[in-house]
């Protein structure tokens, strides 16, 4: 009967989406989406909705997505009609229409349509629109849970994904990226600055994800920034005294940060700031993962400020609190009050603060948290009652001082009028006790007192295996409460049973004249029990205890057996290992392993390569108005500054309207679209759009102007046909720039990375260890603002506070503008200011760049006459094989060595860092003697360096 | 991520599902009911349920229980607050959220959903946006689109998605500008038994409705902005002027949102605006109980405490209370053995009292716990850290906007020992 009105309805419903009336189809749906999220079939109607696929109406399509998505798998062949709508949606101009027809193209479940759905997923990546290719980069794991043996293509989409540099793009591609091949840990590298540097402008659920990569990201690449003989528990103060020595130690390698694993510490804290709570829980973890111990406090705050929120975050973040707070007290004590629990709170959000609670108590706040702990005892709710009383027991054990006052307050809960409470009260009594039972005979006579009104199995099990186990302090006493127990043996639990039977085999070998009958009664009444574990129990007690003949040896040692001294229980946190599951994850959360959990790696003891995550930033140099660079921009922008803002709208806008312009840009870069990656194209594009747009804007104005511009812009991409390399050699040595003497304590001293400068193309890139000598905190190291001579210098992030005898790296960028005078500059504390300067060596403000051994030619032939410095050495004789001549050459200067054909020439370019002029070094061997060339514009910069080679490769030694 | 979210409402009926990947069985929920049937009280459920092939993470908001299924690792957080996201853009588009708004309007419901999420993975959760792409039911919409066939499903793809500040809808027009900003401040306390207190700190938030044309560029500066050292904001704040400047400067969203809470911790000395004293006692062997209790003002800055609301669980064994209330009205439910008592406003000439007696369960022994006393109440034009705001700008727009600033102190989980 309600079949059949089912049908009816249906045949309803069938009629009105064949009918052709909108409305009246539209009317259908809305009825097909209800049942389908009652949970009904609607699958029967599949032909005729099917039919309304290419509808206009936008909301009767969205609906009829919604069936389709829902109803494809179990229709296949029907669900093949729809595909041609959706191919031809994909080429739709509208970008919302593309990505919604990709959307339901890879929702559908249809095994056949894969290639398809592979091939629209590889053009959707390549969309103009970030919002297209932030669907694309969903599609993946479409697929990807479709047809795992699209994996080699689907990663070289997410490759080519991951250089998005659109912020929609970087959570989504990221999260494919964890899905379909977590372990491509190299195909980060490259982008791992970038991911770094786009963070806080990624919407809130892709930085969640980005978050937990990178942690998983660092812990493989980075060193430890924990010492190894950090102070792990606060709490044991002889460690603490003991370390000084090894400081000292440690002092003379001081552990140097990573400046990439600086970075991503940096740019993720103002994240804590986040409303969303998994953003915090995310870089909580991360800190708490990576971050050197002594600056983890900062996450505290932040973590008790979650408590106010929702009850489910409450538990999450409790638990992650309580795993961190076993291993760091100091963290959280001070927020103590914070975890006091209120009545209104649910039952899982009590147990884990008093959990919390435990783990915070020491010496000198165990009175408070006992004081607290009365409250709660008293609670109507029971089960937190009992929880409460095995804190105690935890707290008793944990702190010697408070035991015997945990005891006593424990003894007198044995009078409670509440069953659940006197029971753990025995049960907890019973554990403390067996770390000192002879002090305590009375309590164990309280005890046995107490047995009569005991109901509670496991309470009764207690009592009696104190008595039997501490017999001997009882003597009186323990035969008795066997008497009693032999009369009410057969009504009793099995676990009291047991222990009934140990206790008689306890007494029988202690004080056999007493119990000798008492002992046989229950052996024999255990004998005849329905329950198997007692019967057994009780022959091989038999067999123990009372001699026969056939027992031979082992009646023996009988009383050993028994009586042996056994260790007390550990009373410890059940989140004592939760800590071998990353933090903030579902299985820290369920404290077991769950599917998919991928493991955070042990810290590598040697880093891994360093130079794999520099990006080779090939940024028109020469033109000055483009290149310029912005200091401060590119790190910590919360949400841009304003000038940046307009820069991205217009990027945005141009996406937008990029049908007009985008044909523009693909003209104009054409011809350097042969030169390198696609990435840098992606840049000039822009670069050029913006001049295009520039010169669009304002026609007449300053015309010739911006020709002039426009043209030093393509010539500078003819200099960049020459990719820019990592350099061949980077020294270790580090040049001292403030001595701790005049420092007042603060030292400092740098060195060049050769690395280009993530802060302004026309930058040198340079390392400060900044260390602390003297006995006080330096507080707020910073460079004056209002300091240095026209020298465009990145100041670093003022350092907040450095330890005594601690020393951090920080990295900074300076534009010497292609000279060797020295940039002067102010390094301030708090309190003092230090005028500094930094003189680079010429071979310095270069950056290497590779070529072929026939560009290298052809580009020393454009620069004669003039531009070019020789000079004829006589060589030592060992710095006469190739192999020395190149370490010699690239030790003095940032140079990039060229493959060269003929043996006895050695050739090596690099472009000058401000301008990017060329510089081409040839070194050319006839035994003994030896030619050195320099091509370059900069001919000041050519006798500087030509002085340089001379001493360099006359001199011997290394 | 996620894989299919089911609606259980407090009879434990499921009343909607929406999958995002291949359908999974609701019996999956069995899990989540013998979960439901172990836990004492409806907020005892674990938030998170394995289960052999699947994971159950759920939330309790509006007496309905939103479970997300997951089958693999994901950061549980992650869910739940999706989750609430969730429910706060259901109670933002249907005023309320409870099993009756959702179930009339399934078919927004089910738009939203698709639009929130793409195969398990939040895609549009901003209000701002979800607006621009699925407008909100309003009465005089559903007859128009009744007569006129149209929809309420918008046909651009949102502005803000794109833009960099992607919580802004853009096109803004009203004929009144105006920005109003709410400040309140919640006080979460335990007082003991002597009246001392044990910890109090206070959660604050700035909600903000705000109605201006265009995109204009809001600075909001405080008189002592040393107060926000634990903070949180709305995306919109620019987090770095806020750490040179202590200003907060931001492009608004349109519409009502949060734009910061703060929380000042139990480190700090809180006021503490009211002030109990109680005599609750049971005598041995007696039937009976005497009930005491008396309410007054301190630390109120002169003003008045309003709509003051006690409660209290009271032990299992009382059967019933037999009181007296100077002012207002109580009731206490025999079943529950829950007392609550409407106040109203303190007035400081005339303390409100609760005085009388409760009668106990013959021959059961005294319970040997007091309750715990509740109390809610709300203060007008009072922060009550201090907080102020000392100005606000506008920048970006000609126009001059009405601008309103509203404080407000309320009691949060304020629980006295007795």
């Amino acid at each position: 009967m309600l079949n059949h009105c089912f049908l009816c309805r249906n045949e309803d419903l069938k009629e009105m989406l064949e009918s052709s009336k909108e409305s009246l189809k539209l009317e259908a749906m809305k009825r097909i989406v209800g049942l389908i999220a009652k949970g009904k079939n609607a699958s029967e109607l599949f032909p005729a909705v099917v039919k309304n696929v290419a509808s206009k109406n936008i909301e009767l399509k969205k609906l009829v997505y919604v069936y389709l998505v829902r109803y494809a798998e179990e229709q296949q062949d029907l669900a093949l009609l729809s595909i041609s709508t959706f191919q031809r949606a994909l080429k739709d101009p509208n970008q919302l229409i593309r990505a919604s027809a990709l959307r339901v193209l890879s929702s559908i479940r249809v095994p056949i349509i894969v290639p398809i759905m592979m091939l629209s997923i590889k053009e959707a990546s390549t969309d103009l629109s970030p919002y297209v290719r932030k669907t694309a980069a969903h599609a993946i794991q479409k697929l990807y849970s479709l047809d795992p043996d699209q994996k080699e293509h689907l990663i070289e989409v997410i490759e080519k994904l991951l250089k998005d540099k659109s912020t929609l793009v970087a959570g989504s591609v990221v999260m494919a990226f964890e899905e379909v091949c977590p372990d491509r840990i190299d195909l980060i590298h490259k982008n791992y600055r970038k991911l770094c540097n786009l963070l806080v402008d990624v919407e809130e659920w892709g930085q969640v994800v980005i978050i937990h990569m990178l942690t998983r990201y660092a812990r493989t690449q980075f060193v430890s920034p924990w010492r190894e003989d950090a102070v792990f528990d606060e709490n044991s103060e002889k460690a603490f005294y003991d370390s000084e020595e090894e400081r000292r130690v440690d002092q003379s390698k001081p552990y140097i940060m990573d400046p990439d694993h600086r970075l991503l510490l940096r740019n993720t804290k103002p994240l804590l700031q986040s409303r969303n709570t998994a953003v915090v829980m995310a870089v909580s973890q991360l800190y708490w993962h990576l971050a050197p111990k002594h600056e983890l406090s900062i996450i505290t705050k932040s973590l008790v400020r979650l408590l106010r929120s929702h009850r489910e975050v409450q538990y999450i973040v409790l638990q992650n609190i309580a795993t961190m707070s076993i291993q760091r007290k100091g963290m959280f004590e001070p927020f103590m009050k914070s975890f006091y629990v209120r009545s209104t709170d649910a039952t899982h959000i009590k147990t884990l603060k008093l959990e919390i609670l435990t783990n915070l108590a020491n010496e000198a706040n165990i009175s408070t948290i006992l004081r607290e702990f009365q409250t709660y005892v008293k609670s109507q709710d029971k089960a937190f009652a009992a929880a409460t009383i095995q804190a105690i027991g935890r707290c008793a054990t944990n702190i010697s001082e408070v035991t015997d006052t945990c005891l006593n307050g424990l003894v007198l809960l044995l009078s409670n009028r509440d069953e659940t409470v006197v029971a753990e009260s025995v049960v907890v009594i019973k554990k403390l006790l067996q770390t000192q039972p002879s002090q305590h005979s009375d309590i164990i006579k309280h005890m046995a007192k107490l047995f009569d009104n005991i109901t509670v199995s496991m309470a009764r099990a207690s009592i009696l295996w104190l008595m039997g186990e501490y017999c001997e302090h009882v003597p009186k006493i323990a035969p008795d409460v066997l008497r009693k127990m032999a009369k009410t043996f057969t009504s009793e639990e099995d676990i009291v049973k047991l222990q009934t039977v140990n206790l008689a085999a306890k007494l029988y070998l202690t004080n056999s004249k007493q119990t000798k009958l008492l002992t046989q009664y229950i052996l024999n009444l255990g004998k005849y029990d329905q329950s198997y574990d007692i019967r057994d129990r009780t022959r091989f007690i038999r067999q123990l205890i009372v001699p026969n003949e056939k027992s031979g040896a082992l009646s023996k040692y009988a009383r050993r057996i028994l009586m042996a001294p056994k260790p007390a229980p550990v009373l410890q946190s059940a989140f004592k290992d939760r800590d071998r599951f990353q933090l903030g994850t579902l299985s820290h959360s369920l404290n077991s392993q769950a599917n998919g959990y991928l493991e955070l790696s042990d810290w590598p003891a040697v880093a891994p390569d360093q130079s794999v995550r520099i990006v080779e930033v090939v940024e028109p140099a020469g033109a000055p108005v483009f290149g310029k660079s912005k200091p401060g921009k590119s790190d910590e922008k919360f949400y841009s500054d304003s000038e940046e803002e307009e820069e991205e709208e217009e990027e945005g806008s141009s996406s937008e309207d990029s049908s007009t312009l985008a044909c523009l840009s693909e003209e104009n870069s054409d011809d350097s679209n042969k030169s390198s990656s696609s990435q840098s194209d992606s840049e000039k594009k822009k670069k050029t759009l913006k001049n295009k747009k520039l010169q669009q804007q304002k026609p007449d104005s300053k015309d010739s102007h911006d020709l002039a511009l426009f043209l030093s812009q393509l010539h500078s991409f003819f200099l960049n046909q020459f990719l820019a390399s990592s350099p061949v050699f980077v020294p270790e040595t580090s040049r001292e720039l403030l001595h701790r003497m005049t420092g007042k304590g603060l030292s400092a001293q740098y060195r060049f990375t050769r690395q280009p400068c993530i802060y302004g193309n026309s930058m040198v890139s340079l390392q400060l260890t900044l260390s602390n000598s003297s006995d006080q905190a330096l507080e707020n190291i910073h460079i004056s603002e209002k300091s240095s001579t026209g020298r465009d210098i990145h100041r670093f992030n003022a350092s907040e506070r450095l330890e005594p005898q601690a020393s951090v790296t920080v990295s900074m960028g300076v534009d010497f503008n292609d000279s060797t005078q020295a940039a002067n500059f102010q390094l301030c504390t708090k309190e003092d200011e230090f005028s500094v300067s930094i003189q680079p060596a010429v071979g310095e403000l270069l950056l290497p760049i590779t070529m072929s051994e026939a560009d290298f030619t052809k580009e020393q032939s454009k620069l004669v006459g003039m531009n070019e410095s020789s000079a004829t050495i006589t060589m030592t004789p060992e710095n006469v094989s190739s192999q020395s001549v190149n370490r010699k050459v690239v030790s003095v200067a940032n140079l990039g060595v060229i493959p060269s054909s003929q043996e006895n020439i050695h050739r090596f370019a690099g472009k000058t860092v401000s301008s990017g002029c060329l510089v081409l070094v040839s070194v050319a061997l006839k035994d003994p003697d030896a030619v050195i060339t320099i091509n370059t514009e900069n001919t000041v910069m050519a006798s500087m360096l030509l002085r340089q080679f001379k001493t360099a490769l006359t001199n011997s030694g290394p | 991520m996620i894989h299919s979210l089911f609606l259980v409402n407090a009879s434990g009926d499921i009343f909607l599902e929406k999958h995002w990947k291949s359908v999974v069985s609701r019996s999956v929920c069995d899990y989540f009911f013998e979960a439901l049937e172990r836990a004492t009280e409806p907020e005892n459920v674990p938030p998170v349920i394995p289960t052999p092939h699947h994971y159950l993470i759920n939330v309790l908001r509006h007496r309905i229980y939103f479970v997300a299924v997951i089958q693999s690792e994901v950061p549980p957080l992650f869910v739940i607050e999706f989750l609430h996201r969730v429910v706060d853009t259901f109670q933002d588009y249907f005023g309320v959220c409870t099993e009756a708004a959702i179930k009339d309007n399934v078919v927004v419901v089910y738009e939203l959903l698709e639009e929130m999420l793409d195969n398990g993975f939040p895609l549009a959760t901003e209000s701002n946006i979800l607006k621009e792409l699925i407008k909100p039911p309003t009465i005089l919409r559903t007859v128009v689109n009744t007569i006129t066939g149209s929809t309420n499903v918008g046909e651009q793809l949102p502005t803000g998605q794109l833009s960099v500040v992607p919580w802004r809808r853009t096109g803004v027009k009203y004929t009144n500008n105006e920005a109003y900003f709410d400040v309140i401040e919640e006080i979460d306390a335990i007082i003991d038994k002597s009246g001392s207190t044990i910890t109090a700190e206070i959660q604050g938030v700035i909600d903000a409705c705000v109605k201006l044309t265009g995109m204009p560029d809001l600075t909001l500066s405080f008189m002592n902005p040393r107060l926000l050292d634990d903070v949180s904001f709305h995306p919109c704040v620019r987090f770095k002027r806020w750490e040179a400047e202590r200003i907060l400067s931001f492009i608004p969203p349109d519409g009502n949102f949060r734009l910061l809470s703060y929380h000042v911790s139990s480190q700090n000395l809180v006021a503490i605006p009211v002030y109990v004293k109680h005599n609750i006692s049971f005598r041995e062997g007696s039937s009976q109980g005497r009930f005491e209790l008396t309410l007054g003002p301190k630390q109120t800055m002169g003003k008045a405490v309003e709509s003051v609301l006690v409660s209290s669980q009271l032990p299992r064994g009382v059967l019933n209370a037999n009181l007296n209330p100077s002012q207002g009205t109580y009731t206490f439910d025999p079943v529950t053995k829950l007392l609550s008592w409407d106040v109203g406003k303190i007035n400081p000439q005339k303390l409100p009292s609760l005085k009388g007696s409760m009668s106990l369960q013959a021959g059961a022994s005294k319970p040997d716990e007091n309750p715990t006393i509740n109390i809610q109440f709300k203060i007008q034009q009072l922060a009550i850290s201090g907080l102020k705001v000392n100005r606000l700008d506008m920048y970006g727009e000609k126009y001059k906007p009405f601008k309103g600033i509203k404080y407000m102190t309320k009691a949060g989980k304020f629980q006295v020992r007795t």
